[in-house]
């Protein structure tokens, strides 16, 4: 069945969209996340214009994020002061993120900027996850179970030292505002959460319990992808609510399937495979800017945008 | 020059000569609804005539539809540091039509001559305007051609040669496909009418476009109330993952 998505204007299969909303809700339920950095290479891919993309995607991380965050609110575990102090960071690294995408786009810049961003970010954490859970596979082997002590960085010794009672944590607020603005930036251009990128940051950088994690993160991304949905749909009007509802419902469906699927599997075999498939879409799209496109030219609106 | 020459064929071939197109299209309005897959619309007339027909050449005809006329970016992209495929020139064409479709009876450029293409504007190169085209790096050809060739790939600018059918010069008819990527607007629908490639009649009627429905609704208030339609978004995304989160926490344990 096709439908005519609205604002990308152009006719679409309606199963395809949920076929994909499916897909990814599965990996995302399976491996806890967003899959945001999975769901908008692929509405590329299928010809869904790179900034309707992006801003339906932000839409779309709203509604899984809040479905999640509401399981984690029930078990408290959502650090709130510092869900705050992220998000303070997380809003205004969005402002700067939409800026520079906008800037881009009045240069017809804007798809490198994002295919670059996907290649360098999917590429280190791709990488980073891999060498990891091998390591963690090779510990469990020798011992038991591996424990990490916490240490006490300088990072932590900044000013403006403040508790955060949930983490069990006294330490400056300047690291999580830091990494606040950082996701902002990714999530205004990439059209993602940043989960990606955000958990390994608290967990390593600000050192917080990893039961807090999760569900601080989701936090966060609310706010900070309904800020950036409100900014891409009033500046470049370019959010598709169609195709968002599209997604959204299957992509529902398939992270409850995909977390079913996920409570049998091992940890490390999830974070190799997650890893693996990270490496995937990072290649794919490292091949469409390395090798000649077939089509050397491309069409966009015209001037005075 | 060009006018000069226009009003020398004027005078050689006077335009009603006795010949008048009456043409009609199967609809005059498409709308673009939620399950638009395209259309296609018939194009269908008959010629008037006072007069026995001229025994001058036979007569051909030309039917063009056109979309709203918009400004269009066309970049190219370059190998930059000797690995990375950007786009680097640039070019501004000022005026192109959205969709452009042409059917004739013979091959183009048998049915009219260069000098009516150029008045008539009835081939595609013609039918874009690249006058006034801003160009970073010359070669304004280059770019021209490339939006041609994206768009009748796309199926947006079409060339049926021979697609009219003529039944012993007075009733004529052709179909034009519409497909599902238009864009909505106000569409011209054009016929003439030609004798030994001169111009003998013209004949223009209105094709509106529009999106329909829920459609119409979602892409008014984008653009209108972009505040409320980002509202709007983010209450049923919300509405949403709430619902998801209650279903299937009644279902488990």
């Amino acid at each position: 069945m096709q439908i005519y998505l609205p604002i990308a204007e152009i006719s679409v299969n309606a199963f395809l969209l949920l076929g994909l909303g499916g897909m990814v809700g599965i990996l995302s339920g399976m491996f806890g996340v967003g899959g945001g950095f999975l769901m908008t290479p692929l509405l590329f891919f299928i010809g869904i214009p790179p900034a309707v993309a992006v801003a339906t995607e932000a839409n779309q991380i709203v509604a899984s994020s809040f479905s999640g965050v509401l399981a984690h609110f029930k078990r408290k575990t959502v650090d709130l002061k510092m869900g705050g102090v992220l998000l303070i960071g997380g809003l205004i690294g969005a402002y700067m993120g939409i800026q520079l995408f906008n800037y881009l786009r009045s240069l017809g810049q804007v798809d490198l900027l994002v295919k670059l961003s996907y290649v360098v970010f999917l590429g280190i954490i791709g990488s980073l996850m891999f060498v990891e859970s091998l390591n963690a596979i090779r510990r469990q082997k020798k011992t038991g179970t591996a424990t990490i002590r916490k240490k006490h960085t300088w990072l932590h010794n900044l000013p403006f030292k403040v508790k955060f009672r949930t983490s069990g944590l006294y330490i400056s607020v300047i690291p999580p505002f830091f990494v606040g603005v950082f996701v902002g930036v990714l999530a205004a251009i990439m059209g993602v959460g940043g989960g990606f990128v955000m958990v390994p940051a608290m967990i390593y950088l600000i050192g917080m319990p990893t039961k807090v994690v999760i569900g601080t993160s989701l936090f966060q991304i609310i706010f900070v992808t309904a800020f950036t949905t409100m900014m891409h749909a009033t500046t470049n009007y370019t959010v598709d609510i169609v195709l968002a509802v599209l997604l959204l419902v299957g992509g529902v469906i398939g992270a409850q399937i995909g977390t079913r699927i996920g409570v049998k599997m091992k940890a490390e075999q999830l974070r190799i495979l997650l890893a693996l498939l990270v490496l995937a879409v990072c290649g794919k799209l490292a091949l469409d800017l390395l090798l000649q496109p077939s089509e050397l030219y491309s069409l966009g609106a015209g001037g005075g945008h | 020059m060009l006018r000069f020459i226009a009003l020398m064929l004027l005078i050689a071939f006077p335009l009603n000569a006795g010949e008048e197109i009456v043409a009609d299209l199967s609809q005059n309005r498409v709308g673009i609804s939620a399950t638009f897959d395209g259309s296609r619309i018939l194009v269908f007339g008959a010629i008037s005539r006072d007069a026995p027909a001229p025994d001058s050449g036979p007569m051909q005809v030309v039917i063009s539809v056109s979309g709203p006329h918009q400004p269009v970016t066309i970049r190219r992209k370059d190998k930059r540091a000797g690995i990375i495929w950007v786009n680097s020139a640039s070019a501004l064409i000022d005026d192109a039509p959205s969709f452009y479709s042409v059917a004739t009876t013979v091959p183009l450029a048998q049915a009219i001559s260069v000098a009516g293409d150029v008045e008539y504007k009835v081939s595609i190169p013609r039918a874009i305007s690249s006058i006034g085209t801003q160009i970073a790096t010359g070669h304004a050809a280059e770019f021209t051609e490339a939006l041609i060739r994206i768009r009748s790939g796309n199926g947006l600018y079409q060339v049926h040669e021979g697609a009219v059918e003529l039944m012993s010069e007075t009733l004529f008819r052709t179909e034009i496909d519409l497909p599902s990527n238009l864009t909505a607007g106000e569409y011209t629908a054009r016929i003439l009418i030609t004798r030994d490639q001169q111009v003998v009649d013209v004949f223009e009627t209105k094709l509106d476009i529009h999106k329909v429905g829920i459609e119409r609704w979602l892409y008014t208030l984008a653009h209108e109330n972009a505040m409320y339609y980002g509202l709007m978004s983010l209450f049923i995304a919300i509405a949403a993952g709430w619902m998801a989160s209650a279903v299937f926490s009644y279902f488990k344990p």
